[in-house]
């Protein structure tokens, strides 16, 4: 984003005045606070109104910390768990075990790679059905130790591939949306980056929903979108406009719990910032949901999938 | 792997009106048939032994003992939460659809008897919307898994379905979740769902209700899978294998239990339910 550009300009400038201010001794407080002002003021412009388009493109930032990031800052103690015990184990989706706020925990993450090497080897946090698989196994094992799971999602979508499809990649997903939907124990989900369509869901089937507020969560990708009801893959700003995607649109629907703030211009600029919020709000909602009795958890969750979803009546017979 | 040639389906017109005419033309062999005779034959080509694609009610009629299905559905219909707007609006298109079909949306359910075993069935139509899963659709399967659970019958669902419905965005989405959870009291009951993937059986609706049968039955020529070839081709550049996502490619590793002819659909089904009989009281 070129807008972005500016402001990185202008923060470097403001530190090189900062080191001038300080090895030569010249004053330039004046100035600084000038430039800090002008600064702050063009962020808040910047960022304060963000278009749907725009929060995708937060939302793939290619600086935007991932599920690791969040293990690293928000967790203690993480210890990784590896493969589904079939077929092999998908680097782009990480299970294990961790302690969040001294609670043992089970924390399930979709990791996209910063470097070309990393992208290559976790295929961008598209998940492959031993991904899925290894989840579940990291779900049920959650369940008898009555452990809270939690779980961030970040994901263009399942992995589409042919060996995605043999190893039926559309099962693997469905097994997990049944797991998930009466798993005995506490499932809080926490959309980060891309809530990319069943492969998002596949591990967000859970008792609380939170989003980064430029996290994004729907059905089809705005580019598939339009492609597919505009035929034309350029009209993908209108695709998610009308796709209802960002995180403030789908907690006015109430399809999720709480949307958690990111500093201005996005959770990379301030990452310590947005750790703090993100494990307040995962620490608070933990406790309040292993509070309630598992029993009653597990009919709350049930109940609020059963009623989803948006129709009328056509008549006033009760069928 | 087989030793039947590898049945493609024709897809009838949604706009042909299926009551004007006695005559029909194979869209396969060129033939010119009776209808009535196509029909008789299970909507199987008496010349080629080309598949006709079938409505939901004629799914139906192919399916259960004459006379015997009862609608069941809810009295329920979209309202467009999104109000989405593409190259026209939802609303549009969703009376475009009725008017085409004269269904409220893309799924058929009642209960019926197959060789004299009562059950609920579901049935999609691929006509509405490509068979596409929102609110309505996810609302009617649950519907029906309630209704089989109240009956003490099995349920059986007849797949045909290109996945979730766009226009209705994380609504959709949301139907995999809740048809997948409601799909547990049909086990918690002890009652077998049968899942039988008709043309096609994809995206969402496959990666959800529809691989959660305690059998899965694919009707011979289906096409089976998450992806869509087109995505997969472009993800990773290069040709797909012939057989792909065929019911024979699904069968091979494993995805569904069998591979059966429209023929003999019916007789395999109240089969495989007759298994059942001695568990439902």
């Amino acid at each position: 984003m070129s807008e972005e550009r500016t402001l990185d300009l202008l923060e470097a400038k403001i530190e090189e005045l900062r080191s001038l201010n300080r090895e030569d001794g010249i004053d330039l407080s004046g100035e600084i606070e000038r430039l800090e002002k002008k600064l702050e003021a063009m962020r808040r412009e910047l960022y304060s109104n963000l278009s749907d388009w725009e929060r995708v493109r937060f939302a793939r930032h290619p600086k935007r910390p991932y599920a690791l990031d969040y293990i690293e800052a928000v967790f203690t103690d993480f210890y990784e768990l590896h493969g589904d015990r079939i077929v092999g184990d998908d680097p782009a989706l990480v299970a294990g075990l961790a302690r969040l706020d001294g609670r043992s925990v089970v924390v399930l993450g979709q990791q996209k790679g910063r470097s070309t090497e990393e992208k290559q080897l976790r295929l961008f946090g598209m998940t492959r059905p031993h991904g899925y698989r290894k989840a579940r196994r990291a779900l049920l094992l959650a369940e008898r130790f009555s452990f809270p799971v939690i779980t961030l999602i970040d994901t263009p979508g399942a992995y589409p591939g042919v060996e995605a499809e043999e190893l039926n990649i559309g099962c693997a997903i469905a097994e997990n949306l049944l797991t998930m939907s009466s798993l005995a124990t506490p499932i809080v989900s926490l959309v980060i980056g891309e809530g990319g369509s069943g492969g998002a869901l596949a591990i967000g089937v859970a008792d609380c929903i939170l989003m980064l507020e430029n996290a994004i969560y729907s059905v089809i990708s705005p580019e598939a979108a339009a492609s597919i009801v505009w035929r034309d893959k350029e009209r993908m700003k209108e695709a998610a406009v009308a796709l209802n995607l960002t995180a403030p649109h789908l907690f006015e629907r109430g399809l999720i719990d709480a949307v958690i703030s990111e500093p201005l211009g996005g959770a990379h600029r301030d990452f310590a910032a947005t750790t703090k919020s993100v494990r307040s709000e995962l620490v608070r909602r933990v406790e309040d949901l292993a509070a309630l009795p598992v029993d009653e958890l597990v009919e709350k969750r049930y109940e609020r999938y059963r009623n989803v979803g948006q129709f009328r009546m056509t008549s006033d017979d009760t069928v | 792997m087989s030793i039947f040639k590898e049945k493609r389906y024709v897809r009838v017109d949604v706009e042909s009106k299926p009551e004007e005419g006695l005559w029909m033309k194979c869209k396969s062999c060129g033939d010119l048939l009776f209808k009535r005779r196509v029909k008789e034959n299970n909507n199987i080509c008496p010349s080629c032994g080309e598949y006709f694609f079938l409505t939901a009610m004629e799914r139906v009629e192919t399916l259960v003992d004459e006379g015997s299905f009862v609608d069941g559905a809810k009295p329920i219909e979209s309202n467009d939460p999104l109000m989405f707007v593409d190259s026209k609006p939802y609303s549009q298109r969703l009376d475009e659809a009725r008017e085409a079909t004269g269904l409220a949306d893309a799924i058929v359910v009642g209960t019926a008897d197959v060789g004299g075993i009562g059950i609920v069935l579901a049935v999609m139509d691929f006509r509405f919307i490509g068979g596409s899963m929102g609110s309505v659709m996810g609302e009617q399967i649950c519907h029906g898994m309630e209704t089989a659970v109240e009956k003490k019958v099995p349920f059986v669902l007849v797949s045909s379905s290109g996945g979730a419905r766009i226009q209705e965005g994380v609504y959709s989405l949301m139907q995999m979740a809740k048809t997948a959870a409601v799909r547990k009291h049909l086990a918690d009951a002890r009652l077998p769902f049968i899942s039988i993937m008709t043309y096609p059986t994809s995206g969402g609706v496959q990666a959800s209700i529809a691989s959660l049968g305690d059998i899965i039955i694919a009707e011979r020529g289906t096409m089976i899978g998450f992806a869509g070839r087109r995505v997969i081709q472009s993800t990773i550049a290069k040709e797909l294998p012939p057989n792909y996502q065929t019911d024979s490619f699904a069968l091979e590793h494993g995805g569904i239990d069998r591979v059966v002819s429209r023929d003999v659909l019916r007789t395999e089904l109240a089969d495989v339910l007759s298994f059942f009989s001695g568990v439902l009281s």
